[in-house]
């Protein structure tokens, strides 16, 4: 996937200009914040289980070496495999192996983040392999050329009428009269196409929303049980999975699943939980005849032990973007990689580079409405300001910014030749203003003004009106 | 701390940081801090070589640069019982960020900490430490009330501003829809984002306007300067005030950004 991150201004304007975008972004707020408001609101633990969800993560974080290697033994001892990948190529690689193996022509996939992290449609479809997306959501960007705008939703930048459009362009041979006026209507439509190709697939790929260390069992949770279907109907399952997916046991994982949902979605649980152990077993009614694990760091590792390792906690449940009002205003897209808003913002950087990725941690006015919002209670705006600082220390951010800083910090730094520089500038620019209460445009404030008025300043500084109220005992200086 | 004055006890002195916006584009906002922090009865002292929180240079990354300000802020303040700001972004980032700052510096972590225990945002300086429940001033409208972030998320002043303004008499509050999400200010960031900041700041001032209010309330300077600007862009009626302007009845002086 190309990254466009370093123009993350232009993708920002472009959005903001994009009606169609616009108006689905509202979705966004309507569709999930007061979802997961109720939804947490129903279970009076809420606040416990973030605080035990963020224990066992960090906890797996400490010891990530022990609960991979344990998983993999589980995942032999059930009969699959695991691959260890250290990079996008590896597990590019070790999919291509595993499909030319098998003599796989169809590849059905459930919704993986990570297989958009290392491009995996695109080189599939290169060396003749024809992956088909099974997620409604997934279905519809894969029929557009487009890349997810959401870690969860990821057509949420599309209107009902966009959609219905292409399935009208796509779908030849359906009644040209038939109704899609109704969101049930598309799904069922679009189950009814892929019905076909969930038999056509030789191998079937899912993500995974975690990896149990004392099973050696990946879990899947979606909403339409495309999933279900991926991952038993192939004769090859591959679980694609980040090494962080990882926890101890199932209570672990159950505990997690609680806050997951209702995070996300503000679902209580989502519909479907699916649980895969190794490949079918002698007298099992159905199931893969093989069962891989890939397992990729793609920079992962390197974040642990990094002021970056708590993102590792995330379960990537979208609360953060959700929640974003820089998200909300630019969608997903104009962060020009693979994750998008607050969380995307600090993974971005770590995993193309702060050389490309320096805008996202920068695009953030620091709300904090991300943390506040975060399950695994992820210090989001710190590791953006870290990433601020790396970027700072290699001398990464604009010339201007990097000089401007230096002379406001210059003065900072002397407060008495502050004091006298304002007392000259300050009423300088009450001057300037000519009476009025504001200005509608200043010389070197046009990122300012070019959208709202300057409100002048008042008179001379409080400073100046402070020593004169305690020289001469007044209350207030003119 | 020494502070509590009890019956007839020395009173407590507060350390009033300015902050930067303040001293230089509205001192009203000083004088009301001043003012209402002296009628809770303690006495306001202002260092005269206080400058800036630090924040421009925290949030762009020059650690070096913010560590040397937040040295001299605690040299200056930290002698006081109390440091008292108007508002909840600088307090803050006196409060949470500079023992961050310090961490594992054998010299300064626990000096920042005890500088940082004594350090609150105005309104909740107020509400919370000296137990004010009115402020006797008056004001005849209604007013909105923005929750600014870094005070909301950082230090949970919420309640207290709004229980301060129920106390004011002839005022009535008409709140906004998500009254606690952020109006796209966040300091550089509305000049280096400036597109994405007036997309956040135009769905803000609409939510103001729906409510009908006369005036804008909040407790940052920052975050007002920006709502007024856009509001005053849009040829909005609303008029737009520090909370403290309110609640110590220092509204003759014309508004943020002016009326009309």
């Amino acid at each position: 996937m190309q990254i466009t991150s370093p123009a993350f201004k232009d993708n920002s304007r472009r959005a903001l200009a994009d009606a169609q975008l616009q108006k689905a972004l509202g979705n966004v707020r309507s569709g999930f914040i007061d979802k997961r408001l109720k939804a947490i609101g129903d279970l009076p633990e809420f606040e416990e289980l973030r605080e035990s969800g963020r224990s066992i993560k960090n906890h797996v974080l400490a010891n990530l070496d022990l609960y991979l290697e344990a998983y993999e033994k589980k995942v032999i001892e059930a009969g699959g495999k695991v691959h260890w990948c250290q990079t996008a190529e590896d597990a590019r690689k070790t999919v291509l192996d595993i499909c030319r193996r098998t003599n796989a022509r169809v590849v059905t996939k459930g919704k993986s983040m990570i297989t958009e992290e290392i491009g995996l449609n695109d080189f599939l479809d290169h060396h003749g392999i024809e992956p088909v997306e099974t997620d409604l959501g997934e279905y519809i960007i894969q029929l557009r050329g487009e890349h997810p705008s959401h870690i969860i939703a990821p057509a949420v930048h599309l209107n009902r009428e966009q959609v219905e459009a292409d399935f009208r362009r796509v779908h030849s041979g359906l009644p040209a009269d038939r109704s899609l006026d109704e969101p049930e209507e598309l799904l069922g439509e679009a189950r009814r196409v892929l019905r076909s190709r969930y038999f056509d697939a030789d191998v079937g790929i899912t993500g995974a929303n975690f990896l149990v260390a004392e099973t050696g069992s990946s879990i899947i949770v979606t909403n339409e049980g495309n999933g279900d279907l991926t991952q038993i109907l192939p004769r090859v399952h591959i679980v694609m999975a980040s090494i962080e997916k990882i926890v101890p046991t199932l209570n672990d994982a159950a505990q997690i699943l609680r806050l997951l949902a209702r995070s996300a979605t503000g679902q209580e649980m989502s519909v479907y939980t699916t649980v895969s152990t190794g490949p079918r077993r002698p007298g099992d009614p159905d199931g893969p005849e093989e069962y891989h694990v890939i397992l990729l760091d793609n920079g992962r590792s390197a974040m642990l032990g990094t002021e970056f390792q708590d993102m590792l906690r995330c379960i990537r449940c979208a609360a953060c973007m959700n929640h974003c009002p820089v998200y909300h205003a630019v969608g997903g897209h104009a962060y020009g990689w693979v994750y998008p808003g607050p969380m995307g913002s600090v993974l971005t950087p770590s995993l193309i580079g702060i050389d490309k990725g320096g805008h996202l941690p920068n695009a953030s006015t620091f709300c904090g409405r991300c943390e506040s919002v975060c399950p695994m209670k992820i210090p989001l705006p710190k590791m953006m300001r870290h990433w601020r600082e790396r970027e700072f220390e290699r001398g990464l951010n604009p010339a201007v910014a990097r000089y401007g800083l230096k002379v406001w910090a210059f003065f900072a730094l002397r407060p008495k030749l502050y004091r006298l520089a304002a007392s000259f500038g300050i009423p300088a620019m009450k001057l300037a203003a000519f009476g009025r209460q504001r200005f509608g445009w200043l010389p070197f404030a046009g990122g300012w003004t070019k959208y709202r008025d300057l409100p002048a300043p008042e008179a001379r500084t409080f400073m100046q009106q402070w020593r004169d109220r305690d020289a001469v005992g007044k209350q207030r200086a003119a | 701390m020494s502070a509590s004055t009890g019956n007839g006890e020395a009173k407590p002195r507060v350390g009033l940081f300015v902050t930067c916006l303040v001293d230089l584009f509205r001192p009203t906002i000083g004088f009301a801090a001043a003012k209402l922090i002296e009628d809770a009865g303690c006495v306001v002292d202002v260092p005269m070589t206080q400058t800036c929180c630090g924040q421009p240079a925290y949030n762009s990354g020059d650690r070096a640069d913010t560590r040397a300000i937040a040295k001299n802020t605690i040299e200056q303040f930290e002698e006081f019982d109390y440091i008292v700001a108007p508002s909840g972004s600088c307090a803050g980032m006196l409060k949470k960020h500079y023992p961050a700052l310090f961490k594992g510096d054998p010299d300064w972590e626990k000096r920042a900490q005890a500088f940082s225990a004594k350090v609150h945002e105005l309104v909740s300086f107020l509400s919370d430490v000296r137990g004010l429940e009115v402020t006797g001033a008056a004001f005849a409208g209604s007013v909105t009330y923005h929750d600014s972030c870094s005070g909301l998320r950082e230090l949970g002043i919420r309640a207290q501003p709004r229980a301060l303004l129920k106390g004011v008499d002839g005022l009535t509050i008409a709140e906004m829809q998500e009254s606690d999400v952020c109006c796209g200010f966040g300091g550089t960031f509305c000049v280096k984002y400036s597109d994405i900041s007036n997309a956040i700041v135009e769905k803000k001032t609409r939510a103001i306007e729906a409510t009908g209010a006369d005036m804008l309330l909040a407790g940052d300077l920052g975050c007002l300067m920006n709502m007024a600007g856009k509001l005053k862009r849009k040829g909005s009626k609303v008029e737009t005030r520090h909370v403290a302007e309110v609640l110590a009845g220092m509204t003759d002086t014309p508004p943020i950004g002016g009326r009309g």
